[in-house]
């Protein structure tokens, strides 16, 4: 069940981003470029996303547990920190390089060619590479700051 | 070129949200795909296949998109040691900062987390700096 669940809401995702053409880096690309033909469409995805999330998750959240009886995940409330902002602007600077970002990077896969390909195996390549190596040597501002906490409400 | 697409891109915005709602319905889980991919890599138990139908599921959309006729446009302009470079920042970067724009950009937002919005708002301008050294600084 929680497989099938996964795979539907991978699919859905997907569909989304398709149909919202994101999974296009061109189109990615032409909304962070704000002194060109800046393209705003980006935006109204961001925006139609938030909504929807944000009424969900009031109404799920009235659940004790989610329909497979996993307790809702919630990030830890952690500090704004030297690690977060520094993984969030690098990760900033790759997606502006390429245009694409993990979930069209996969979405890409089904749609052409060989360039995704090489781009989720560097991505994969980074992620690795921090978990295992720099992770453990870089100075850390905040207790187990890769931790996820089960809590009771997703908000 | 691409034009301002707001109605498509709205449509898509409310299927992703729909999606990360269905997926913390059923699941508990927060449908952040750099979390749900970097999970997957690390292969602990319980959270591998899950993660795996997930990612499936990401790319049969565009194939069964085009099954019934959909046209996707797509066009990757960079260069083979940019999209290395790039896919490695885009790893390391979602790896330290927790997130990328699904996980914080969508779902943190609308959970209000102060936190995915200082992430959402750095990646937005780290993005908008790069581009802009790229096409209008060298030239590409």
């Amino acid at each position: 069940m929680t497989k099938f669940a996964a795979f539907l809401c991978g699919l859905i995702f997907g569909f989304g981003l398709v149909v919202a053409q994101m999974s296009n880096p061109s189109k990615v690309l032409n909304f962070l470029d704000i002194a060109g033909h800046w393209d705003p469409s980006l935006a109204f995805v961001m925006g139609g996303a938030v909504i929807v999330t944000f009424l969900g998750y009031r109404l799920v959240g009235r659940a004790p547990v989610s329909l497979t009886g996993r307790p809702f995940e919630a990030p830890r409330t952690l500090p704004i920190d030297a690690r977060l902002v520094s993984g969030a602007a690098l990760f900033g600077i790759g997606w502006g390089l390429v245009g694409l970002c993990p979930g069209p990077a996969i979405v890409a896969l089904g749609v052409d060619g060989w360039e995704a390909v090489l781009f989720i195996a560097a991505m994969a390549i980074g992620m690795v590479l921090y978990d295992r190596v720099l992770r453990p040597i870089l100075p850390s501002d905040s207790p187990d700051p890769g931790g996820i906490a089960a809590v009771s409400r997703p908000r | 070129m691409t034009s301002f697409t707001p109605y498509s891109a709205f449509l898509g915005g409310t299927l992703i949200g729909l999606s990360a709602v269905l997926l913390m319905l059923f699941n508990g889980r927060i449908a952040g795909i750099s979390g749900i991919f970097g999970g997957f890599l690390a292969l602990r138990p319980g959270e591998t296949l899950w993660r795996l139908a997930f990612i499936a599921g990401l790319i049969a959309a565009p194939l069964l998109y085009r099954g019934f006729g959909g046209q996707i446009p797509f066009a990757i302009t960079p260069a083979a040691p940019l999209l290395i470079a790039g896919g490695l920042l885009v790893g390391i970067g979602t790896r330290m900062g927790n997130g990328c724009t699904s996980g914080h950009g969508v779902c943190g937002l609308a959970r209000l987390s102060p936190r995915s919005l200082a992430a959402t708002l750095t990646f937005m301008a780290t993005g908008i700096g790069t581009v802009f050294v790229v096409r209008h600084l060298l030239g590409g």
